[in-house]
């Protein structure tokens, strides 16, 4: 039987990482979770037969328990997970990644209980949980326990302030001083705990581990999240796989370390990509609102630009690249807007959509908002794909988005974007952007592409400027 | 148990496995991909069943159904955010058929 089990875990172990494998490409990434998905039912269902298990004392209450438990947990996540908003994923992601982090922190209590109770056993009294566990199981399940608190506590606070629930940066004067004090202090707690056998000291560093979860995440500025949300989600990895070599179990540390290191690898990716280190993310930042540099304004005057004219500009031109924003998912225009591609497709222009990798609220979530408006995913194309062509493009239409298309990242050193790769809509023949109004970006930055003279301002909310432009095509 | 150099052993090429993976990504599946990756350390659901499986005492009875509450969520959770968003992912060279989901 032990053997059984031990290969549907080898089995789950394979079909994650061939999952995830699959996952890199989108022609199979839908197979991939499939796959992924019917490894971890395998594992679920064979755990239920680990001999340990049906032979502990209390084997009736606690498999009703653990069916209980995953019946509510499951529960509630397949009912938020199928309505959540495709524009709130991020959050969502944050909250399920927040719940693995404090599944492996609340395994780790339960070992060092069990070790603390062991080690209460002995006669001698001098058993530690060092000397009951061994030193590299407790060193390990104390570390994951630290790693798993944070990330749970920590993402909580992403998913609130992501949700509009929070929107405090800065809780304490001097707040990085203290989260280095509280780290220390917390680490000092995971040594006291390997050199005793105490319940206290264990309920005491949980609790520090908790606040220090909360103290890193909330200086953290909105713009920055999505680099700590897929830390987090690497940190939690890393905690679930260490709690696996606790608990001797093969599937948790291959794809507990597999998602350690991958994620720890997408993060840096994130990060590089926004140009931003990942040390810079939680020691300082654009958008926390202490840097309010609004470089050196652009001068000039904006050019508008009826509905109907954009219209006509673009029903005429050869080639068409749109730029889509998180302000275009916010006014929801992304359905408008392929609506606007398909007529415009109709009349002979070629349409792509331009992506930063920083779109959206995350790297790739604006494919997936295109995605679901319908958009096929070979009309969309990379920025280091798309930027050589724009100087070929006779109109590129920017919607709800500023600080990714701003030239003065490239060109002007005292701008606090600079240094950041931007799409170059500047050289198109034509920009026309759609936009509320006249004020400054996300970061709070003077964009001079929209002084520029081939650029001209469609104001209006996405929705309707989108509303707008397809009635012009569709009247011609 | 898994001890020692063996131990090291799956932690290096796990390690490795993962790196592999993401360095060829592009950057349109980076949000199912974080998300993937999310669902698979759902895993720790068979630990938190175990953990509860196991459990002795009323305390870490609570725990442990704590345990295997969140982890099952982190597992369906999950894997249901991920389905729905790689499911949109199509091909305009294949003919798009019209779905009526939600209008």
């Amino acid at each position: 039987m032990t053997l059984l089990i031990q290969a549907s875990y080898l089995i789950a172990a394979v079909l994650f990482i061939l999952g995830l494998k699959q996952m890199s490409s989108p022609v199979t990434a839908r197979r991939g979770i499939v796959w992924a998905g019917a490894g971890m039912v395998l594992a679920t269902l064979a755990t239920f037969a680990t001999p340990e298990i049906l032979g502990s004392e209390q084997a009736t209450t606690n498999i009703i328990l653990i069916i209980i438990a995953i019946a509510i947990g499951g529960g509630y996540a397949w009912t938020s997970g199928k309505k959540v908003a495709m524009t709130d994923m991020p959050q969502m992601i944050a909250m399920y990644n927040g719940m693995g982090g404090g599944a492996a922190a609340a395994i780790a209590a339960v070992e060092l209980l069990k070790a603390t109770r062991e080690a209460g056993h002995d006669l001698t009294g001098s058993a530690t949980i060092g000397t009951t566990l061994g030193a590299d199981v407790a060193i390990l399940g104390i570390l994951g326990a630290i790693i798993g608190t944070i990330s749970f506590s920590g993402s909580i606070i992403a998913w609130a302030k992501l949700d509009g629930r929070m929107n405090r940066s800065r809780l304490l004067p001097s707040q990085h001083v203290v989260n280095a004090v509280l780290a220390l202090v917390t680490l000092g707690f995971a040594v006291a705990i390997y050199f005793n056998a105490d319940v206290s000291l264990i309920i005491v560093f949980f609790a520090l581990a908790l606040v220090l979860g909360i103290f890193i995440t909330v200086p953290v500025g909105g713009a920055d999240m999505p680099v700590i949300i897929s830390l987090f989600n690497a940190l939690t990895g890393l905690a679930v796989g260490f709690e696996g070599y606790v608990l001797g179990n093969a599937a948790m540390i291959v794809a507990g370390i597999v998602v350690g290191s991958a994620g720890s690898l997408l993060t840096q990716l994130m990060a590089k990509a926004m140009n931003r280190s990942v040390a810079n993310v939680f020691f300082a930042g654009v958008g926390t609102g202490d840097s309010t540099a609004a470089g050196d304004g652009a001068a000039g005057v904006m050019k508008e630009i009826q509905a109907q004219d954009a219209g006509i500009l673009m029903a005429y031109a050869s080639q068409v690249i749109i730029i889509p924003g998180y302000g275009m998912a916010v006014a929801q225009a992304q359905h408008k807007i392929w609506e606007l591609t398909q007529l415009l497709d109709e009349k002979g222009v070629k349409v792509k959509f331009a992506i930063h990798p920083v779109a959206g609220r995350m790297p790739g979530h604006m494919n997936v908002l295109l995605a679901e408006a319908g958009v096929p995913y070979d009309k969309i194309y990379d920025m280091e794909d798309i930027n050589a062509d724009f100087k070929n493009t006779t109109v590129a239409l920017v919607i709800g988005a500023n600080d990714v298309v701003n030239p003065s990242a490239k060109n002007d050193s005292s701008s606090p974007l600079f240094g950041m790769p931007i799409l170059d809509a500047i050289k198109a023949e034509n920009v026309i952007v759609i936009k509320r109004g006249r004020g400054a970006g996300f970061s709070g930055v003077e964009n001079p592409l929209f002084f520029a003279d081939n650029a001209k301002m469609l104001f209006g909310d996405g929705q309707k400027a989108a509303a707008e432009l397809i009635q012009a095509v569709k009247e011609l | 148990m898994i001890e020692g150099l063996a131990a090291i052993y799956i932690f290096l090429l796990a390690g490795f496995t993962g790196f592999e993976i993401i360095s060829r990504v592009p950057v349109i599946l980076h949000t199912p991909l974080m998300s993937g990756s999310n669902f698979v350390h759902g895993i720790v659901l068979v630990g938190a069943m175990f953990a509860l499986g196991i459990a002795e005492t009323t305390t870490e009875q609570i725990i442990g159904f704590i345990a295997v509450l969140l982890g099952a969520g982190n597992a369906v959770g999950g894997y249901v955010v991920t389905e729905r968003m790689l499911e949109m992912f199509k091909s305009s060279k294949k003919s798009a058929p019209a779905k009526s989901e939600d209008a």
